[in-house]
This record gives structure tokens, sequence and C-alpha cells, in this order.
């Protein structure tokens, strides 16, 4: 039998361990390991599971262990916090030697030839990479069923959707297979999947985290960020700049991510004199009652602790669904050009150069990217371009000069729902691109303005996880990350708090016993 | 914004290098004009005035110096091709001719 027990603990709590000596990293890695072996079969999470490199990693971070154990505290107090911390990799980043599929038959067999910028920072931390995780393809999608390799199950319902594109990740992290991975959210795919798995996510601000060696989507809009228990850590080990992503900004990033309160009353101090915003436009018709039900105690419960809640209005909400729906995929249609089936990936040969290009295509794709493939090269061709993507990125100008008002206001970070809706049933929303689409409708408008947006566990709705977003202006993580914790600290006695997602329970009785 | 015509959905597959079968087309025509239609509500906005944003953090101009620095060898960076000889890419001829 695993000893499931070490696959609950959070990352600081393995972190703390692992410093003081009276746990390895390779004990941790097994653990997860065996976890993740014997539940992925049922949950789909993984698309590969790399033992031998995380055996080999873990025991590189023991011996860095060791010796600084030997050397000190300042040696031990110089190691990264997450060294010997097993971490996922959603199958878009490059791990040199590893397969990379981004979810595509188009990148079947493609081995990444180096690694990515978070790559490398995550090893120099000594963090320990356990495999990758499943997505949508390319990313493009909010149910992980647009994978060319499966659906990945919730782990609360395995009858339903984890939420997309980063499924695997979010899935992989609420079932504890990994304390903490990485995902990319490009118009939600970190904040949604996370709220309807029942674990914290955040999309940093654009340029936080740079995106060498990850497969682009949509580049002004794609960004890199944590999924877990305690995501602070992890934010703080990739991010910052690197001259190979021109878009990611020289700015410092806070070593008090590192140190966030200890104590619930050090947490819950943070709300008092706080100013939140609560958008009305984000409680919008076809919201499910119990999802809004849960925000507004959340709400009601920052105000009893402190916190000033004030009523905002981001008039031009509603244009963001139709305005990311032009740009992402006309970004998306230009990233994807490269896919010709020449220089690496699939390839059918039909014929001469055109007619090898429509069968590499043709067939590599999935039905979700032939889509924004489409809608993009539509979006941008000759006669539509004004129509439609610079009406687009015009009604962007005043989507981004909303959030700036109310910050500009004096708000210090808007409360909203991050998904109108709880994971739904597989299948339900995949004939039906538009209704898919909605079930972003309140992430996709601050991806549009390029903000940071966290979401964070508020309780259940018929006993699936709802989540809370919070969104602050530009570079404020370590505000964000702050609020987040107050909120859990105003929240730690909640019985939800101590759940564990039952759609794995049956999985984990002992053997011969069915419930 | 007007209603795409199967003709025009082929025109834009043409385009995009994309080969589609007749069922996908058909199914294409109909997404395509239920997700066009979501567009619509931008016309509400008068933009004339409003300049266009393209990315949001207003970092310009980052240089670095012109400088030789290692990269991937040249077997590094043919592995993935599907179909090599020697040190090229194989691809079909594009100038005239077989």
């Amino acid at each position: 039998m695993t000893d499931t027990g070490l696959t609950r603990l959070t990352a600081a709590a393995m972190s703390d361990r692992l410093r003081d000596g009276d746990l390895s990293s390779r004990e941790l890695v097994e653990a997860h390991l065996a976890l993740a072996d014997r539940e992925n079969p049922a949950l789909n999470a993984w698309l590969a599971l790399d033992g031998a490199g995380a055996r080999d990693a873990a025991d590189d971070a023991d011996a860095r262990l060791a010796v600084a154990r030997d050397e000190g505290a300042a040696a031990l107090a110089s190691l990264h916090p997450l060294c010997g911390v097993p971490v996922g990799l959603k199958d878009l980043v490059s791990v040199r030697g590893g397969q990379c599929t981004a979810g595509s038959r188009i990148l079947a067999g493609y081995v990444s030839p180096y690694d990515a910028h978070i790559t490398e920072r995550l090893r120099d931390a000594g963090a320990v990479i356990l495999g990758k995780l499943n997505m949508d393809e390319f990313a493009m999608g909010s149910s992980t069923e647009h994978s060319a390799y499966g659906p990945t199950a919730n782990p609360w319902d395995l009858g339903r959707v984890p939420g997309g594109s980063s499924g695997g990740s979010a899935a992989s992290v609420a079932a504890g297979h990994v304390p903490l991975s990485i995902g990319t959210d490009t118009g939600g795919s970190i904040r949604q999947p996370a709220a309807l798995c029942g674990i914290v996510g955040l999309k940093p601000t654009y340029g936080r985290v740079s995106r060498y060696g990850i497969v682009a989507f949509a580049s002004s809009l794609d960004q890199i960020g944590p999924f877990a228990r305690d995501a602070a850590m992890l934010l703080h080990a990739v991010a910052g700049r690197d001259e190979r992503d021109s878009t990611s900004a020289p700015l410092p990033v806070p070593d008090d991510l590192l140190h966030l309160p200890a104590t619930d009353d050090e947490a819950a101090g943070y709300l008092r004199g706080l100013r939140l915003g609560i958008p009305h436009e984000y409680f919008v018709a076809g919201m499910e009652p119990g999802v809004e039900a849960r925000v507004r105690e959340a709400v009601a419960a920052l105000a009893a602790a402190g916190a000033e809640i004030v009523d905002v209005s981001l008039p031009h909400t509603d244009y963001g669904l139709a305005t990311y729906y032009i740009v992402a995929p006309a970004e998306a249609s230009a990233n994807l050009a490269r896919y010709d089936g020449i220089r690496f990936g699939h390839a059918v040969r039909d014929g001469d150069v055109l007619a090898n290009y429509l069968a590499t295509r043709g067939s590599g794709f999935g039905a979700e990217v032939k889509r924004r493939i489409m809608l993009g090269t539509y979006a941008l061709s000759a006669g539509y371009y004004d129509a439609y993507y610079l009406k687009a990125q015009k009604v962007r100008t005043l989507i981004k000069a909303d959030f700036d008002a109310a910050f500009g206001a004096g708000i210090d970070a808007l409360v909203a729902p991050t998904s109108p809706s709880v994971a739904w049933p597989f299948g339900a929303k995949l004939d039906d691109p538009v209704a898919m689409y909605l079930s972003d409708a309140c992430t996709l408008p601050v991806s549009m303005a390029g903000l940071p947006g966290i979401s964070i566990p508020a309780g259940l709705s018929d006993g699936l996880p709802v989540g809370l977003q919070l969104i602050g202006p530009a570079w404020s993580e370590l505000a964000l990350f702050r609020l987040a914790r107050a909120y859990e600290a105003i929240t730690a006695d909640a019985s939800w708090r101590v759940l564990e997602p039952p759609g794995l329970a049956a999985l984990r009785a002992p053997a011969g016993i069915v419930p | 914004m007007g209603t795409l015509s199967r003709d025009e959905v082929e025109h834009v597959a043409h385009l995009a290098r994309l080969g589609l079968t007749d069922a996908e087309l058909t199914r294409l025509v109909g997404q395509l004009n239920h997700i066009l239609d979501q567009y619509a509500i931008l016309a509400r906005l008068d933009t004339d005035t409003i300049p266009p944003t393209a990315q949001t953090i207003e970092l310009e101009n980052i240089l670095r110096e012109d400088v030789a620095r290692p990269s991937l060898s040249q077997a590094e960076a043919l592995a993935n091709a599907p179909e090599r000889d020697g040190s090229y890419v194989v691809v079909p001829a594009i100038l005239g001719g077989d």
C-alpha cells in the first residue's frame, strides 16, 4: 500500500521535512510515482511519467540537501524551498530528450532538443520533474476533452471534466499525484481547471514568466503559472526576466513570495482596510445558483474580517468573449503555421508540397484546433481584417481601461467567480463550441487586459468545487497571494477544507472492500 | 457582418493549408457561422477614436548585444525531421520538373 500520507502534504511541509532530514526526496518521489501509476488509468492526467529521470533527480536533490545540512543553516537557507519537491509539467513545456505533444497528434514522436527556461529554473531549484500532463490540444479548450490522447477525469467525479486546457495539471494536484504543477493560461486555462478541481491556480501578469521553450498558442495572451495547494513558491522559482523571451519583464520577483504568513491570525490581518471591488457584470444570467451562493458567502466572509467591499462596474465585460475569440485564434493561426510536416512532427506525403501540407495538417490537427485556425485565418484575411481583428484590438483597449479605472479609483483587488458553473459531465458541451467558450466568460476579460488572476477554493456546490477569482493590477501577484492566504485563514475551519476528492476514493479503498 | 458560405469556408481552409473532408466542411460552415454571430456584439461599440491594443505591458525595444552564442548542433537541429538526406531536410521539388 502506498503511503498516501506523504502525498497529502503541502509543498511547504515537504520542503521543511526535507531540510530537517526526516524525509528524503527519493521517498517522496516513490510515494507520488506509485500513486500516479496506480490511478492514472482511471484519471488519464499523465501523458508520460519519467520514473527513472525523477529518481535520479531526487537522488541529486537528496545529495544537495545532505551537503547543505552538513554545512549549516546558511547553506540550507540558500537552497530553494522546492529542492527535492516533485512537480508535474503540462505537456507543452520542453524537457530536453522528452516528449512534448501539446496534446496533439501532430507532435506525436517529437523529442524536445532543449529545455524550456522554466525547466532550467526548476532544475536549478532542485525540483523533481515527475512527468508530463494532459491538456486540450495546443491549449485550445475548457475541458481537456480536446486532447488527442483522451480526456482527463475530474478527481471529484470521474464522470466529469476537470476543466481545461490545463486539465491534467489540475487533476494531478487535486489527486495528490504531485503537490505542484505547471500550466499555461491564455483565456482561463489555469484558473478554470483550478476552480473545477478545487485547488489553487494562478495566471500571472502577462510577461511575468518566460515562455522560452513553451509551445505557443496566442502570443499576446499566453502565460505560465502554478497549480497547487500552496502555489507561491513555484511562481517564485520560475518567474523573472529571460532574454530569450523578449516579452518577459525586467522586473524583480519578490522574495516575500516565499514568506507568506505562517499563522492564520497574521494572514487574516492583511484584510483590514483592504478595498475589494465586486464587479456586478460577473454575476450573470446563466451562472449556477450554487456557484453564486458560494461567491457571495466568500465576499461576506471577507467583509466580516475587515475588508471594505465596493460595488464596481466593468462595463465592457460582455465584449470579452467576442474579442478573445478573434484575437486568440488570429494569433494561433499564425503560430500554428509552423506545423508543416517538413522540419519536425507528424508528416504525410501526398504528392507536391501543397498536397503534403493539406494532408499533414488535415490529419494532424483535431477538430477544435482546426476551428480556431479557420476563425483566425478568416479574421486576418483580406477585406475582414478591419472588421474583425482591428476592431477586437480596439475593444481590447476598452476592456483594459475598465480595469485601469477600477484600480485607479483605489480598489486593491477584484473578487469574482472563476467559472459560472461547476465541473460538467463529459460530452455536455463538446458539440457546441459557443457553450464551451462561454464557460470562460469570467476569465477572458482578465486575460485580454494582461492582468494576474488567481482561483482559490471557496467550498462546494452539489458536492463539486467552486472557485473564487481574485484579480489584481499588473505585477500584483504577491498581493493576490496574501489576499488568497487571508481568505484561507478566515475559512480555515470550514468543513469542506478537509474533504478529499471522492472520485478516487473507490480506487483507494483497501482491496476486497467495495463500498 | 455577413454569413460564410461553403465556398468561402473552403477558400479559408485553402489559405490555412488545412485538408478538410466534406463532412468537416459541412460541420464547420454551421459552427463558424454560429461563432461569427457572437462577434456581432462588437458592432454596438463606436471605436473610431480608440487606439488598438496589441500587447498589454507596454515594454518596448528590449535589445541585446549581437554576439554569437552556442546553439543546437546540426544533428540536434535535424533530429526531428521526418525525412533527411545527410545534413539536409528532404522536401518535394517546388520549382518545375520532377
